[in-house]
């Protein structure tokens, strides 16, 4: 123990016999855990906002869209063409036990005014459903009801960012818009969910009941037909059973034959989400291994400058073989003034990461998240590269023969 | 009692590659306890060699060293290093003192690599540098000490673990001829007062004439071996600052 305080002692006066050149040496471990704390901030900060849109996208999500259609020649994409109708949810909500919910829905681009205020925005028609779909509360009034749906009642439920750009800070409940200069209703005003996977505002929408949709907003040119269907199945292991039957069903319905293709198609958003995760999960496994390499580079540093400092202070290694310093005495000496140079970088340097991060953060408005494991392991990952880049020197220094160093000039 | 050296048919060869230098031809020798001796000879003669042979920093080609009864031969490198903490204190011609540090620091080295407590090694190393004179100057760096203080500082550093024998090679080359008879004077109170052994290389006759007993290495062997019947004193010299 004395002689480990006194190996101790003895390093961090060499070190602070150059100051400037420990100074230097130590700016490598710093710049590198910096780096490697900042990249794991983002990389988790990314993670969890995805995850977080995984939530608000809600649970088990199927969507069924109509199309692609083929007509004179033309082949339409997916949802150019409505093929789905109010009848096939209908029939998948009560011919498939898998499925717990479904909401037909048609979107399209909209002006709503409201005084001299006016905003575009993507209108729902759906029913009530949708919001136990997307597992969507409110923020005040009610969601329209069936009576609604089966009325055409024109009534609507504003997103949050409609309603802050129509009504600023008042109460848009009780309130009449006018949505395609056709006057409805606000009953109610959704709780924010911010942005989704893709980067669309969620918040920037309109519900209003299907039928009305369809009659005031749509015009359909085919009653009773809707863009797309949402789907959500009871369990996520019954997600894939539940896209299978939802495709026989409404192959069946629509009276498609073996060898032609579907006029509809099945998208599975968990999927989507999972791969983005998988990619953003790549990502920062990406931005780990540069961020180690430039730790590594530091690590290099130290090695250099552990050699030049063996090299200058060959005679007093002499010295101290001499009056009786064994090997293992000169190798912790020098082991230790290395580990001391990267411990003290791998503080500074998590200090600069954490800086770093919240500077990054307020100017990109990225979403970052530490974590005290990701800052424990920079730290533990610094100590390690001094031990490993500093035993080779160190090693060097036990092994001087004592007669030639003590002649070292 | 047997001698405190022992030295048989010494030979050590350095093999150059191309060229093998004999360096010591069959050196045989024994030092008493409570001797004092002066190895003399050109550059080349061996002395140095010989002596780092004695102070355990190098091992003999073939023959027989015993130092107090322990032999180097089959011992490790840090057994090696152990030895020559416990039994052997050494002076070199450039002083070798670790600059930056002060000379009490200085001092404990040696206490250091037998982790001795903190508080003792103080102790002592104060003890140390009060039989060289230096009490006063304990917390000064080598930088702030004379040639003659520095010295000393090493002196006291090679007492500081009470060693069997004492290994001075050139002590005075570095020294002014003052300051060169006041080292012998602690030399000569050191080896009569407390009776340390000591072994020292010169090539000044008058730094031998303080010894008693001179010994003249010449081609790698030992050509002449006296007893200096009237050494030189130099007790109570004092290059006063």
């Amino acid at each position: 123990m004395t002689r480990l305080l006194a190996s101790l002692r003895i390093a961090l006066r060499a070190l602070m016999v150059n100051k400037l050149r420990s100074a230097l040496t130590m700016l490598g471990i710093i710049i590198g855990v910096g780096a490697v704390i900042a990249m794991i901030a983002v990389g988790s900060g990314a993670k969890k906002r995805i995850a977080e849109q995984i939530a608000s996208m809600g649970s088990n999500l199927l969507i069924v869209m109509s199309g692609s259609s083929t007509s004179g020649g033309f082949r339409f994409g997916a949802g150019t063409v409505p093929t789905l109708t109010v009848d096939d949810a209908k029939a998948i909500q009560n011919e498939i036990p898998a499925v717990r919910y479904t909401a037909p829905s048609i979107t399209g681009v909209v002006q709503v005014v409201f005084g001299n205020q006016n905003w575009s925005t993507v209108a729902f028609g759906t029913t009530p459903e949708m919001l136990d779909i997307r597992e969507w509360s409110l923020s005040s009034g009610r969601v329209f009801t069936q009576q609604d749906v089966d009325g055409a009642t024109k009534v609507c439920i504003l997103g949050k960012t409609v309603a802050e750009n129509l009504f600023g800070g008042t109460d848009p409940v009780g309130q009449i818009v006018r949505i395609k200069k056709v006057p409805f209703v606000v009953v109610g005003v959704l709780s924010p969910k911010g942005q989704s996977t893709w980067g669309q505002d969620q918040d920037d929408t309109i519900f209003v009941p299907l039928t009305a949709a369809q009659k005031r907003l749509f015009g359909m040119q085919f009653p009773g037909m809707v863009r797309s269907i949402s789907v959500q199945a009871r369990e996520p292991e019954l997600m894939k059973e539940a896209e299978d039957q939802i495709t026989d069903l409404l192959r069946q319905r629509h009276r498609i034959q073996p060898n032609q293709e579907n006029d509809f198609s099945v998208r599975n958003l968990a999927e989507v989400m999972s791969s983005q995760e998988e990619s953003a999960r790549v990502m920062s496994l990406l931005l780990g291994a540069i961020a180690s390499i430039s730790l590594i580079v530091g690590g290099i540093g130290i090695m250099n400058i552990m050699l030049v400092s063996v090299t200058e202070r060959t005679r007093e290694i002499g010295i101290r073989i001499a009056v009786g310093a064994k090997g293992r005495d000169i190798l912790l000496q020098f082991l230790i003034e290395s580990l001391v140079l990267s411990l003290i970088g791998g503080m500074m340097g998590i200090g600069l990461g954490v800086a770093g991060t919240l500077v990054l953060a307020t100017f990109t408005q990225w979403p970052t998240l530490f974590s005290m494991e990701a800052i424990l392991l920079a730290f533990i990952f610094s100590g390690s590269v001094g031990v490993f880049f500093g035993f080779y020197p160190a090693r060097k220094a036990s092994l001087l023969n004592p007669i030639e160093a003590l002649r070292y000039e | 009692m047997e001698p405190l050296i022992q030295v048989q048919d010494l030979v050590k060869v350095y093999d150059l590659g191309e060229v093998k230098v004999q360096a010591l031809r069959g050196v045989s020798l024994s030092v008493e306890r409570g001797e004092f001796v002066a190895i003399m000879g050109a550059s080349g003669s061996g002395k140095s060699t010989f002596m780092n042979i004695l102070g355990f920093l190098d091992r003999p080609t073939s023959g027989q060293y015993l130092l107090d009864g322990i032999s180097g031969e089959r011992l490790s490198r840090d057994e090696l290093a152990e030895t020559r903490n416990q039994k052997i204190g050494f002076v070199f011609q450039g002083f070798n003192l670790l600059s930056r540090t002060s000379a009490l620091e200085n001092v404990e080295l040696p206490l250091v690599y037998t982790g001795t407590q903190t508080s003792k090694r103080r102790g002592m190393a104060r003890n140390a540098l009060f039989q060289v004179g230096l009490e006063g100057r304990s917390h000064h760096h080598p930088s702030q000490l004379s040639g003659g203080e520095q010295q000393r500082v090493a002196i006291a550093r090679a007492l500081v673990n009470q060693p069997s024998i004492l290994l001075a090679d050139e002590p005075t080359g570095n020294l002014d001829s003052k300051t060169s008879a006041e080292i012998m004077g602690i030399f000569q109170r050191l080896n009569r007062e407390v009776g340390i052994t000591i072994i020292m290389i010169t090539h000044e006759p008058d730094i031998a004439s303080f010894a008693k007993r001179n010994i003249l290495f010449r081609d790698g062997k030992i050509v002449d071996d006296h007893v200096n019947l009237a050494p030189s004193n130099a007790i109570g010299e004092r290059a006063e600052k």
